[in-house]
């Protein structure tokens, strides 16, 4: 691996006695797209403000762009686009204002500013808007506004704090299609998300988090593979017939997981599952094969569903 | 269209951030600038339309009920006395809009100095260029002020600009009330509470509308502690004294300077505080 562009070991945020982040190790090589995974309060919004310089670590060591954030938040800062969680774009002024603004942060000349505001702008696809209200905007505009904000000082790591949490399935593809276009470009993203899909489809590797510990590491695929079958048959069986049905499923596949709804059946093959399952006698309401998912990973680690 | 270039800066981050780190104030100012010419027309109406009703209502209208003397000095107009004070209240005004909601604002409202903090500003410089720019308003709104002063024949030209200064010194004097501000969590109407049972008590027992003698004696002090009557005293100085001693004046400066150079530290330890959580 080249030199890492962000080096963590035994990172740790505590809020007196709570580890919010309780002791995670992770590098990230430049270029690299990095995803961290997990549940609401997994510790994933304090790793990230950790490594945007702007929270100060309780113990461990961190490394950014070769840079202790503790001495040099502002050195390191002036390399980093952040899109936060919750958009905090100015809403008194103007989109491509808010651009401009924020560009003169890094010390940037105006005329500079100005021209990489209006790159950005046809980028982000939101040159038509330029003169619009924040407010004004859609969600998903706004988040392509915070993108290309966080973009105007052409950092060399872009943080994404839950990119598409709250956008409708349009408004994610157009982002996802723009973030893979700076991942293409060789922009080192590093993305948290509670959404396997997302991770799947933007991450070369990611960490799963829970409860401010890392569960596993790897890159999508091979957490599947290392926790998970190739495929999953879903049954349901009604709530009532959930629980008994589950016994009867036994010695189908590798695993069962049975959840209030429906039963997980890992297996190789699905079909081959499917049709045991029915050779049983048993006949589930409704049955799905699916390939394994990180979701299913996230089960298997935790024993919890992502979103709950 | 191709997306914009990114990670082809070759400066070390030491060298790239070295402009904002010695002029991320001003960047902060500039931001104000910015945001304030969405409403510049009502500022500006706001600041001319304050001194002509003040000093109309006070120095045209409650003036021909005073006949006898205002104070020590004999040969002193009501409006002479009561317009530096006017111009104060004025100063203090701005300043409060700004430390107590334009804080909020930034912090929680419209979360900008979020943004801002993720830029190479720290909090410090957030605070610096806020005063700045609270600086500048003050300036503007107490020299509209004092042009209005000097049209309705308040003051004489010269010496009496300085009252601009005890202005000045007056928003400062208030700039703990920003580092309470940068505190606040919750909006349960403290800023109501603060107008209500500080700012008010204190604008009223600060020798503003009349002389802090003609209170009783026990409720003196109030006057003493108000930045307000210390800024209005020095400014009267400016206007048509020395009515007082110079060790008292000196006292008025430092008094204010101190309450504004604390408030000021203060304010930018909070934020700071507030934002690297």
């Amino acid at each position: 691996m080249p030199t890492p562009v962000i080096t963590a070991t035994a990172l740790t945020k505590k809020y007196k006695d709570f580890a919010a982040v309780d002791g995670i190790d992770f590098e990230v090589a430049p270029g690299e797209s990095f995803g961290l995974l997990g549940p609401n309060g997994a510790g994933k919004s304090t790793t990230m403000r950790m490594v945007g310089a702007v929270s100060t670590r309780t113990s461990g060591d961190l490394t950014i762009l070769g840079l202790d954030p503790n001495e040099h938040g502002p050195a390191i800062r002036s390399q980093l686009g952040v899109v936060p969680q919750a958009d905090n774009l100015d809403t008194e002024l103007r989109v491509r204002d808010n651009l401009l603004v924020y560009g003169r942060y890094f010390g940037l000349p105006r005329s500079q500013v100005a021209s990489r505001a209006d790159a950005l702008l046809e980028f982000a696809q939101l040159a038509d808007r330029a003169k619009a209200k924040v407010d004004d905007l859609s969600g998903g505009m706004k988040r392509r506004l915070t993108i290309a904000r966080a973009l105007i000082n052409d950092p060399r790591i872009l943080l994404l704090d839950e990119p598409t949490t709250g956008l409708d399935p349009q408004a994610r593809h157009i982002l996802w299609d723009r973030l893979f276009r700076l991942k293409e470009q060789g922009t080192t993203l590093v993305l948290t998300t509670h959404y396997m899909d997302e991770a799947e489809q933007l991450c070369d590797r990611l960490v799963v988090v829970d409860k401010g510990r890392i569960m596993a590491e790897g890159s999508p695929a091979a957490l599947i593979r290392e926790h998970s079958s190739r495929e999953v048959l879903e049954v349901r069986f009604g709530s009532e017939r959930n629980e008994t049905a589950a016994a009867e499923l036994a010695g189908i596949g590798e695993r069962l997981e049975v959840l209030p709804d429906r039963i997980l059946v890992y297996a190789a093959s699905g079909e081959e599952a499917l049709v045991e399952v029915v050779r049983r006698g048993l006949d589930p309401i409704t049955s799905l094969v699916r390939r394994s998912s990180l979701e299913d990973v996230f089960l298997r680690l935790t024993g919890r569903s992502l979103v709950e | 269209m191709s997306g914009p270039s990114t990670g082809s800066t070759a400066v070390s981050p030491i060298e790239f951030s070295a402009k904002s780190r010695r002029y991320g104030a001003w960047y902060v100012t500039e931001h104000k600038i910015r945001q304030m010419r969405g409403y510049l027309g009502t500022l500006l109406a706001t600041a001319l339309g304050t001194p002509v009703l003040y000093l109309f209502a006070f120095g045209v209208g409650l003036a021909t009920l005073i006949t006898g003397n205002v104070g020590p000095t004999p040969g002193v107009t009501y409006l002479e006395f009561v317009a530096p004070a006017l111009l104060a209240s004025a100063a203090v005004l701005v300043a409060m809009e700004e430390y107590t909601f334009g804080i909020l604002l930034g912090l929680k409202w419209n979360a900008t100095y979020i943004g801002m903090n993720a830029t190479p500003i720290t909090g410090r410089q957030i605070v610096d260029g806020i005063m700045i720019f609270v600086g500048l308003r003050m300036i503007v709104t107490c020299g509209i002020y004092y042009v209005v002063m000097l049209a309705f024949g308040a003051v004489d030209s010269g010496w009496s600009v300085l009252t601009i200064v005890a202005g000045l010194l007056a928003g400062f004097a208030f700039s703990p009330v920003a580092a309470y501000s940068a505190r606040i969590e919750e909006d349960r109407g403290q800023f109501a509470i603060l107008q209500r049972t500080v700012i008010l008590p204190l604008t009223l027992f600060s020798g503003t509308v009349f002389p802090l003698t003609q209170l009783p004696i026990f409720l003196q002090w109030i006057g003493w502690l108000s930045p307000l009557w210390h800024a209005s005293e020095l400014g009267r100085q400016f206007v048509y004294g020395p009515t007082e001693p110079i060790w008292l004046s000196i006292i008025h400066v430092v008094y204010l300077l101190l309450l504004g150079i604390v408030g000021w530290q203060w304010c930018a330890r909070n934020v700071t505080r507030r934002l690297n959580k």
